[in-house]
C-alpha cells in the first residue's frame, strides 16, 4: 500500500538514503525528476484563466497542481538526500538556470494548444512508463512510493492528452495541420527523454532507475499507435536530437521561466502568506 | 475560426456506494466521453464521487412552472403521506 504517511521504519529502510557512494547522483537524478515536473507544471500553469472553454482550462489547471504536487515531493527527497538541509522551497525557487537539470522539451514556450497537448502527451507517455517502472521495480522504497502516487495522477493526464490528441489530429483541416506542425516542431527534443548520462547509469546500476534505451521501444510504440489513430504523420526515429537540459545547458526560455517563479523568494527572502 | 458552442450536459455524481447520483451542476462538452472527462476535471477533484452519469440537457423534459399549482397543491396539507410517524433503529442507515 502507498500510504500517505511514510513511517520511520519505511525511511529506515531505503539503503540509499545515507549511502556516501551514489548521494551525488541520486540527488541529481531527483532533481531532474524535480525539475521536469515543476517546468512542465509551470508551463502547463500558463494557460489558468486563458484555455479556450472554462472546462479546458479547469482541466490544465488541474494537470499544473498535480505537477507541482509531484516536484514537492522529488525535491523533498532530493533535499533529504542531499543531507545540507535544503527543502524542496530552496531548491524550487533559489537555484539559477544552470543548476536546473530538466529536459528541454518541457520548458519549451506553450505554443497554441496543439503544441501544449502535444508536449503533455509526448512527455506523458513518457513519464507514465518510467513511474510504472519505478513504482514497481525501484530497489528504492521512497523512489517507488512516491512514483506509485504519481503515477496516478499521470495516468489520467496520459489518458485524457491521447484524447486530445486523436480528437484534434483526426479533427478538422486546421486541427490536423496545428497537430502535425506541432509534432514537427517537438520530435526533435524527445531524443533528450531516452539520452542517458553517467548520472542515469549510476542509478540503473544501483536498481533505483531503469534502462533508459529500455523504455525507448515502448515509447516509440504507444506514441505511434495514438499518432496513427490520430491520422498524423510519426517523424522518422532516429533524427536530430537537441541536447543538454539535464546537463543544465538549457534554451533561452527557461531563464524566462525562473525569472517570473523565482521572483518573489529573490526580492523578498523567505516571504510567505 | 468559428466560434460553435459544445452542447450542455448535465452531471451527476454518485457520493459513495449505496446513495443515489446526485445533480452537481452541468458543463459543455463536444461528446459523451469528454462531457465524463469534464465532469472528472470540474466536480470531483476532492473524491467526491464513485460514480458520474451525464446527460444531454436538451434531453431533460421539465415541469412547467405554470403547472406547479395542478402539480403540486393536491399534496398539501396530507402530512400523513409522508412516513414521519414511524422511529427508524439507527442501525438502517440511510433510507
Amino acid at each position: 500500500m502507498s500510504g500517505a504517511q511514510t513511517t520511520d521504519a519505511e525511511l529506515k529502510a531505503d539503503p540509499f538514503m545515507n549511502d556516501d557512494a551514489i548521494r551525488a547522483a541520486f540527488f541529481e537524478w531527483l532533481c531532474r525528476m524535480g525539475d521536469n515536473a515543476l517546468i512542465l507544471g509551470h508551463r502547463t500553469s500558463e494557460w489558468c484563466g486563458h484555455g479556450p472553454v472554462l472546462e479546458e482550462d479547469i482541466a490544465l489547471a488541474n494537470t499544473a497542481l498535480d505537477l507541482i504536487g509531484h516536484t514537492q515531493m522529488w525535491l523533498g527527497l532530493a533535499g533529504e538526500v542531499e543531507g545540507k538541509g535544503r527543502d524542496a522551497d530552496d531548491l524550487a525557487y533559489l537555484r539559477d538556470a544552470m543548476k536546473f537539470h530538466n529536459l528541454l522539451l518541457v520548458e519549451l514556450p506553450k505554443g497554441d494548444m496543439a503544441v501544449t497537448i502535444m508536449r503533455e502527451f509526448l512527455f506523458d507517455a513518457y513519464h507514465h512508463l518510467l513511474l510504472k517502472w519505478l513504482a514497481e521495480h525501484s530497489t528504492s522504497p521512497r523512489v517507488a512510493e512516491i512514483a506509485a502516487k504519481a503515477l496516478k495522477e499521470v495516468s489520467y493526464h496520459l489518458d485524457r492528452a491521447s484524447d486530445i490528441v486523436v480528437r484534434l489530429g483526426d479533427g478538422t483541416e486546421e486541427s490536423h495541420r496545428r497537430m502535425q506542425e506541432a509534432l514537427e516542431l517537438l520530435w526533435p527534443y524527445t531524443g533528450e527523454m531516452f539520452a542517458g548520462d553517467n548520472v542515469d547509469a549510476a542509478l540503473s546500476g544501483a536498481g533505483i532507475a531503469p534502462e533508459l534505451t529500455g523504455l525507448q521501444g515502448l515509447w516509440d510504440e504507444d506514441v505511434r499507435s495514438i499518432l496513427d489513430e490520430a491520422t498524423l504523420k510519426t517523424p522518422e526515429p532516429g533524427g536530430y536530437a537537441h541536447l543538454g537540459g539535464k546537463q543544465g545547458r538549457h534554451t533561452e526560455h527557461l531563464g524566462f521561466i525562473l525569472a517570473e517563479m523565482q521572483f518573489l523568494q529573490r526580492a523578498y527572502p523567505g516571504a510567505s502568506w | 475560426m468559428s466560434k460553435k458552442e459544445w452542447p450542455l450536459w448535465e452531471v451527476f455524481i454518485r457520493g459513495q456506494h449505496g446513495l443515489n447520483h446526485r445533480h452537481v451542476g452541468s458543463l459543455h462538452a463536444p461528446d459523451a466521453e469528454m462531457a465524463i472527462n469534464h465532469a472528472r476535471d470540474v466536480y470531483t477533484r476532492r473524491r467526491e464521487g464513485v460514480s458520474i452519469w451525464v446527460v444531454p440537457s436538451k434531453d431533460i423534459t421539465a415541469s412547467s412552472p405554470s403547472e406547479k399549482g395542478p402539480l403540486f397543491d393536491p399534496a398539501e396539507s396530507k402530512t400523513y403521506r409522508h412516513p414521519t410517524f414511524f422511529d427508524i433503529p439507527d442501525e438502517v442507515g440511510k433510507m
